[in-house]
């Protein structure tokens, strides 16, 4: 996968981008706050794709009126998680919405080894393709 | 961020920042709705000019720690003190020394949990809610609880303390409370003590200033006295003083409502007669005069009591 170099994972906003600093983030939660999201810190160490449900850091964050508590909490799970994928989403509860409008991931683990793609044989020399990250090859728990 | 430091000789306009900054206004109308309180508008006006002068040595590149704004207000109920820490909020925003200006009013409900490792994530949580204004805690001594020693106050006070120190920029935390209550809560919590830099204390209104004050929330709710009732409320208010329980612009407020209420009472008792705007926001003299204060000295729900004198 060379078009990546570093096998940084693409997910959400901002992923092709060097990673935010605070100020960043900031500006962003900001931005989430003025539109009355209500914004939460989640982790995990599996960055497949369809992981769509992160564990929480903590209850989301409703009424909050300034970036820096949440900041706060980032840095918290930082501290907590240091090797593990952790992401600020901004969740829309406005009737028709009800999703989450933003979604950016804010810590890395050092080292991303990326995921490797299994081919699979099928009937009449079909193929079928699935990849799996390098990130969970151990059982959860052993992986650091 | 500023990124031009001025150089050693060059000027600054203190009255300019000032000008910029809406101060004058922000004062202005402090006088115009606080009555009296003299000590808290000086130490307003002392913290103000700290921080515009902080601002112009920051133009200099001189650097200074942000200054400790933590607050404790003490004073007898209905001193104004809740008022004045929302107004406090307010000033420090145009200041620039809070980024979003709102007030958080808490109690120990809503700090302090009910179980193990229930308080710390409350406690936390409204500091986040309090991060870029204020947050006011009132009667603030309801927090530390001696007599139980597993009482969780005090969890929340550690997070309290570490907070106040360590989020200096994002958080201004106001005390409040009744005097000695503050004095004994301080005694066994020295920490908190050394980490609030102001304490301001609120004074007893004089008659006269309490007149004021009835006058002010009159207008605010678009009522207005007739000579006669003016004159009633001078005769009212000493007497309600001497009264247990009385508790400054608070009682003022509760006089108001019940003078509010005898007045509809006496137009609803006068219906046959057509009535005129000015019939309808006049307090008329016996709409004072018929306080329970003067027909049988005491207050409504209260037990009997003969005032001095």
């Amino acid at each position: 996968m060379m078009t990546n170099p570093g096998n940084k994972v693409t997910q959400g906003q901002f992923s092709f981008l060097p990673d935010l600093t605070d100020t960043q983030i900031s500006a962003q939660i900001k931005y989430a706050l003025k539109n009355n999201w209500a914004v939460s810190v989640e982790y995990s160490d599996d960055p497949h794709p369809r992981n769509t449900y992160w564990e929480m850091y903590g209850n989301p964050m409703f009424d909050l009126k300034d970036p820096a508590g949440i900041l706060m909490e980032i840095n918290n799970c930082r501290k907590a998680m240091p090797h593990m994928y952790i992401r600020v989403t901004a969740f829309d509860s406005t009737k028709g919405w009800e999703a989450p409008r933003m979604s950016f991931i804010v810590n890395r683990p050092p080292n991303e080894p990326g995921f490797r793609l299994l081919r699979q044989e099928r009937d009449g020399r079909s193929q079928g393709y699935t990849i799996i990250p390098y990130a969970t090859d151990r059982p959860e728990g052993e992986r650091s | 961020m500023d990124t031009i430091v001025l150089s050693d000789d060059a000027v600054v306009d203190l009255q300019a920042e000032f000008e910029a900054s809406n101060m004058d206004e922000v004062m202005t109308k402090l006088d115009r709705e606080l009555v009296g309180l003299k000590p808290v508008k000086t130490r307003i006006r002392e913290i103000a000019a700290l921080l515009l002068v902080d601002r112009l040595r920051k133009k200099f590149g001189i650097s200074t720690g942000t200054p400790t704004l933590h607050m404790n207000f003490t004073g007898n109920p209905g001193t104004g003190k809740t008022t004045v820490a929302l107004r406090m909020a307010e000033i420090l925003h145009r200041l620039g020394y809070v980024r979003e200006g709102h007030l958080v009013s808490v109690t120990r409900d809503d700090l302090v949990g009910q179980y193990v490792g229930h308080t710390a994530p409350k406690t936390r949580e409204i500091i986040k809610k309090a991060m870029g204004g204020v947050l006011f805690i009132d009667e603030a001594y309801y927090l530390y609880k001696p007599e139980n020693e597993r009482d969780y106050g005090q969890e929340s006070i550690e997070i309290l303390l570490q907070c106040m120190e360590s989020h200096r920029d994002d958080l201004v935390v106001i005390l409040a409370g009744y005097k000695d209550k503050m004095d004994r809560f301080f005694l066994s919590n020295p920490g908190m003590r050394s980490r609030i830099a102001h304490h301001i204390d609120f004074p007893d209104y004089r008659p006269d200033e309490l007149q004021d004050i009835a006058m002010l929330m009159l207008a605010e709710q678009n009522y207005r006295f007739s000579d006669g009732a003016a004159q009633a409320l001078k005769e009212y208010i000493p007497l309600r003083m001497t009264l247990p329980h009385f508790s400054n612009a608070r009682s003022m407020r509760n006089a108001l409502d019940r003078a509010r209420l005898r007045q509809a009472n006496r137009l609803f008792l006068e219906r046959d007669r057509p009535l005129t705007r000015l019939d309808l926001i006049t307090i008329e003299e016996p709409d004072i005069r018929g306080s329970r204060i003067f027909v049988e000295g005491r207050l409504e729900g209260e037990p009997e009591f003969a005032p001095a004198g």
